[in-house]
């Protein structure tokens, strides 16, 4: 396997396990960052806010879980959409 | 470290975006020079390592969270001002998608970790690599101090732009408009909890994605 190949690997194996990220603070009773409070913006609403489906928080620590990790993989192919595009731009041939 | 709108002030939100307006435009003429088009994928890589090890909140005492953010490492691989185009595409991702992070403060977040972070963290490991070779211990060290340095510097210029708010943005009767917490909180609150744990989280991720394309790749290491 190529090494492109096996980074790509690691980071989906990194956005199976993102929800560490949520269990973890959750049974710490951790909340948000400091300073990353919730005055929120009515400039822009994001789609998906907190990595999460709106109104399904309710429904548990697995249903959060599962967002989370849907994010984790719609987030990693923006960036690859919008990097490709980029790449267009930015990239020479050799 | 993603600072939300409502905590700076649209001038300090602006002022951060005319900042990082002429580094974006350097930026992506050096990459359009150097960059290969076997780069892109490396390119989205590290963007899409930057955007998902962010998710990974780490709690402390105290009830608060914080996370490692991949870029000193991203700025290892690509270099600075590749690493400075991938962290903005993860930072821009992150606020329009998610909300993690504002949009007036965009500019701000990006000028803490996809400018003053990987420059901070490519520098302290170029200077302590030195001539070292790519699959030397020495480079994991680097690596690994970078890190620590990296996102610390991130962290202070962050509390400094959430505490000068209180003293320049305030109504007439004194009420704070944004940041209501001062230099006093702010930045040993941030400073603090990051030299005492996250800056050591970002330090062992880089050193050990280091560790890992020593043995792998270490033609990546030659940049």
């Amino acid at each position: 396997m190529k090494t492109t190949q096996k980074l790509w690997l690691g980071v989906l194996i990194l956005a199976i396990l993102s929800p560490l990220g949520l269990i973890l603070p959750y049974y710490f009773k951790a909340g948000k960052a400091w300073g990353e409070g919730d005055r929120t913006s009515c400039l822009w609403r994001a789609p998906l806010p907190d990595y999460s489906f709106k109104g399904w928080e309710k429904n548990g620590l697995g249903v959060s879980s599962f967002a989370y990790i849907v994010s984790a993989v719609i987030g990693i192919i923006a960036i690859i959409c919008v990097v490709l595009l980029i790449g267009k731009f930015l990239s020479r041939k050799d | 470290m993603h600072i939300p709108d409502g905590y700076l002030s649209p001038q300090t939100g602006g002022l951060f975006y005319v900042v990082m307006l002429p580094i974006w435009i350097i930026a992506s003429k050096i990459v359009k020079k150097n960059l290969k088009i076997r780069q892109v994928p490396l390119l989205a890589i590290g963007a899409a390592f930057s955007f998902v090890i962010m998710m990974f909140n780490v709690p402390i005492p105290g009830g608060s969270t914080g996370h490692a953010t991949g870029a000193v490492l991203v700025a290892i691989l690509l270099g600075p001002w590749a690493a400075c185009i991938a962290i903005t595409i993860a930072l821009v991702i992150q606020a329009l998608l998610f909300g993690d992070g504002g949009i007036i403060a965009l500019g701000a977040n990006c000028f803490n970790m996809a400018f003053l972070e990987v420059f901070a963290g490519y520098y302290v490991y170029r200077i302590i690599s030195a001539r070292s070779s790519a699959a030397s211990i020495r480079r994991i060290w680097a690596s690994f101090f970078a890190g620590y340095v990296g996102l610390n510097l991130a962290a202070v210029s962050t509390a400094i732009m959430f505490g000068v708010q209180p003293l320049l943005f305030k109504t007439t009767d004194g009420q704070a408009l944004y940041c209501p917490y001062g230099l006093n909180v702010a930045v040993p609150i941030m400073v603090g909890e990051h030299l005492l744990i996250f800056g050591w989280v970002e330090a062992i991720v880089t050193a050990l994605v280091i560790k890992y394309l020593q043995k792998q790749d270490p033609d990546l290491l030659n940049i």
